[in-house]
């Protein structure tokens, strides 16, 4: 195991602040509302958002919903965009080795709970894992109908015709549904549900995980949960089934094919390349002696 | 040749302290105190309180300092650290009428008993600028005259007495906190004025601009407007009284506005109200004017479909906070899901392309075969 993935052991967490920043009562409330999600799989709890040291947008849902579940026994992991080490999984990592002193890792098998935005780890989630959403419009139907009063209602009577009248006009438009990220998914046969700006690929993830799954959306006031071995299913027709699309290139570092990839660009002549998303994924790979066409002639310069 | 981005955290690092350098600028000009921001920039410091929810004027200044002077900037500050704070309880309804006001205006009644009190405005100044400032130095001394002995009474209470004015229910029960509660509609009119009272101040004044200019025009007058300093009352549960815990600034507005009466009410004036902690006139203006707009259900007016008879609609925009976290998030990266538009429109234009050859292809061997024909 190199240094990279080796989890980094706990630190002292600063004094100051209560463990994990919130205030029991805080983390109570938000406990309360997180059971409630998870009793009624995929509908919208609101719950009494606080201001955070993070502006909103920047995963303050998921923050609070992180803060209300961790306990000092965790190993935390922290990606966006599948990466940990993007700007914004650093500074929430450093957050919470700040207020909570947790251990933290990269490795997603070593993680106990895995904040994220716009996607889930490629290594498959076990039992025990939690995996926390960061979730900026939590309402599925919103783009159709702006209004909350309104969208509860149809939550309530679940009154879904909206959302597929708009996938079937994609479908005459564009001959799919033109929906390539955020894309809706029905949970366990009742409440349709934004499964936040994931891509579509990562939507079969969702589905009967033994993990379990939490979403928070800080500035909506809302969370929602998956409970492990829940069924999700993405919106679709039976002459058009859901497809999760993907890249059909392999990863230039480590040649995984069936991942999902970033494109990059590497030079000003349209030159570029596809790289796993998931860093975590790819450096395992890597060190496990896959080579992608690309892969720099020493691992080592990589760091 | 491609390396996997990484150094995240040394570039957050050294991001920061370019930050703190930026903050100080020239290291020649001496630096700001807080006590320097609290005393000179005061208007400042108040909307920073007022929108912050938070009345220090110490920490505002400090908030404002730290922000560069950016004040959404400052506000965030502050309301990340008021989260943190405790709660002891609840002070008594704070009493607006026994305020020892520093100004007090009303645009309804020429004199009322405790007078007009301009007080510090910009109102009548010429907006020329004041080069003599830049001199720096100066510490210009007004006129004193003796306090207002008696108290200050309501302009409204004189139409109330009369009946002229809509009265408004006693309200008894505890309002419920927007900060502790999330926001649901239908929102009374104690949580929109909440909502309002920590609104943004731009948002605000030009919802209440669009009133005026006919979107929900609901014809107000400033019935009052004053500034000035309230006593905060709390009660000690083991003294089982009350007791003076200190004085904050408020600037409260009333406005007086039209109403043409329905079958079961006789034609009376109706109010809007806005009240803001620190001096906020723009604010505290603005506030009772939205305020106003968003009461045409239980006033029996029409819904015009005016923004700002929306309370959802402004409830849910008009904090700034929110709206600047959001706005702003879009800079964050979004790779994910930017590289999923990209497969697709890639895909729907090449089957479009793909379509357009078969449809020429198809042209043009119907052409052929008809040129063959004759």
């Amino acid at each position: 195991m190199t240094a990279q993935t080796a989890a980094r052991t706990p630190t002292r967490a600063d004094p100051d602040y209560n463990f994990a920043y919130l205030d029991e009562q805080t983390k109570r409330m938000i406990r309360r509302a997180l059971l409630k999600a998870v009793a009624i799989p995929g509908y919208q709890v609101p719950f009494a958002s606080r201001e955070m040291p993070m502006p909103y947008g920047w995963g303050t849902g998921g923050v609070q919903v992180t803060a209300a579940a961790l306990t000092p026994e965790d190993t935390l992991k922290v990606i966006d965009q599948g990466a940990d080490d993007t700007t914004n999984a650093v500074s929430i990592r450093k957050f919470f080795q700040r207020v909570a002193g947790v251990a933290v890792t990269e490795a997603t098998a070593e993680a106990t709970l895995i904040q994220t935005r716009h996607r889930i780890p490629e290594t498959p989630l076990t039992e025990g894992q939690i995996l926390v959403y960061q979730v900026p419009i939590p309402e599925p139907l919103r783009f159709l109908e702006p209004r909350e009063t309104e969208t509860r209602k149809m939550h309530a009577l679940e009154e879904y015709g909206l959302m597929h009248v708009k996938l079937y006009e994609d479908i005459a438009r564009h001959g799919h549904i033109a929906t390539a990220y955020a894309y809706p998914v029905k949970v366990e046969g009742r409440y349709v549900m934004d499964p936040s700006p994931i891509p579509k690929f990562d939507n079969p993830k969702m589905s009967n995980s033994p993990a379990l799954q939490l979403f928070g959306a800080g500035r909506e006031q809302r969370i929602y949960a998956i409970p492990p071995w829940t069924e999700v299913v993405s919106l679709d027709f039976e002459d058009h089934p859901f497809d999760p699309g993907g890249a059909k290139e392999a990863c230039a570092l480590c040649d995984a094919r069936g991942v999902y990839l970033d494109e990059v660009i590497v030079d000003d002549a349209g030159g570029r390349m596809f790289v796993c998303s998931d860093t975590d994924h790819c450096r395992t790979r890597r060190e496990a002696g896959h080579v992608g066409a690309s892969a720099p002639a020493s691992q080592g310069a990589c760091a | 040749m491609y390396v996997a981005v990484k150094g995240g955290e040394r570039a957050i690092d050294n991001a920061h302290a370019w930050l703190a350098e930026a903050r100080r600028g020239d290291a020649s000009v001496p630096e700001l105190s807080l006590a320097q921001i609290r005393e000179q920039m005061t208007l400042a410091v108040n909307r920073v309180m007022a929108e912050g929810s938070l009345h220090d004027p110490d920490l505002a200044a400090l908030a404002i300092k730290q922000a560069r002077g950016d004040l959404i900037e400052a506000i965030f500050l502050i309301r990340a650290y008021r989260t943190t704070l405790p709660r002891f309880g609840h002070s008594l309804p704070l009493e607006t009428s026994a305020m020892a006001v520093s100004r007090r205006v009303s645009a309804t009644f020429k004199d009322a008993p405790g007078g007009q009190v301009l007080g510090p405005t910009f109102d009548y100044t010429h907006r020329l600028l004041d080069f003599a400032l830049a001199a720096e130095g100066e510490a210009p001394q007004a006129p004193q005259a003796a306090p207002l002995a008696e108290r200050t009474p309501h302009i409204a209470e004189f139409l109330d007495a009369e009946g002229l004015l809509q009265s408004e229910p006693e309200g008894a029960e505890t309002p419920s906190d927007l900060t502790r509660e999330p926001l649901a509609f239908p929102a009374d009119r104690a949580l929109r004025l909440q909502a309002l009272a920590r609104a943004d101040e731009g948002f605000t004044l030009s919802l209440a601009y669009s009133t005026q200019r006919g979107y929900g025009r609901n014809h107000p007058f400033v019935g009052e407007l004053r500034v000035g300093l309230v006593t905060v009352e709390a009660e000690i549960p083991e003294l089982g009284f009350a007791v003076e815990i200190g004085e904050v600034e408020l600037t409260e507005c009333e406005t007086v506005n039209q109403f043409a009466g329905s079958r079961t009410e006789p034609p009376q004036f109706t109010r809007g109200y806005g009240l803001t902690l620190g001096h906020c006139e723009r604010k505290a203006i603005s506030m009772a004017l939205v305020d106003r707009a968003m009461r045409w259900k239980e006033l029996g007016e029409d819904d015009v479909g005016a923004p700002a008879q929306d309370e959802e609609f402004v409830l849910s925009h008009c904090d700034n906070i929110q709206a600047t976290g959001f706005l702003e998030h879009i800079k964050l990266p979004h790779y994910v899901d930017f590289q999923a538009e990209l497969e697709l429109i890639r895909q729907l234009r090449r089957e479009a392309e793909e379509a357009a050859g078969t449809d020429a292809r198809a042209q043009a061997g119907a052409q052929a075969a008809k040129e063959a024909a004759e």
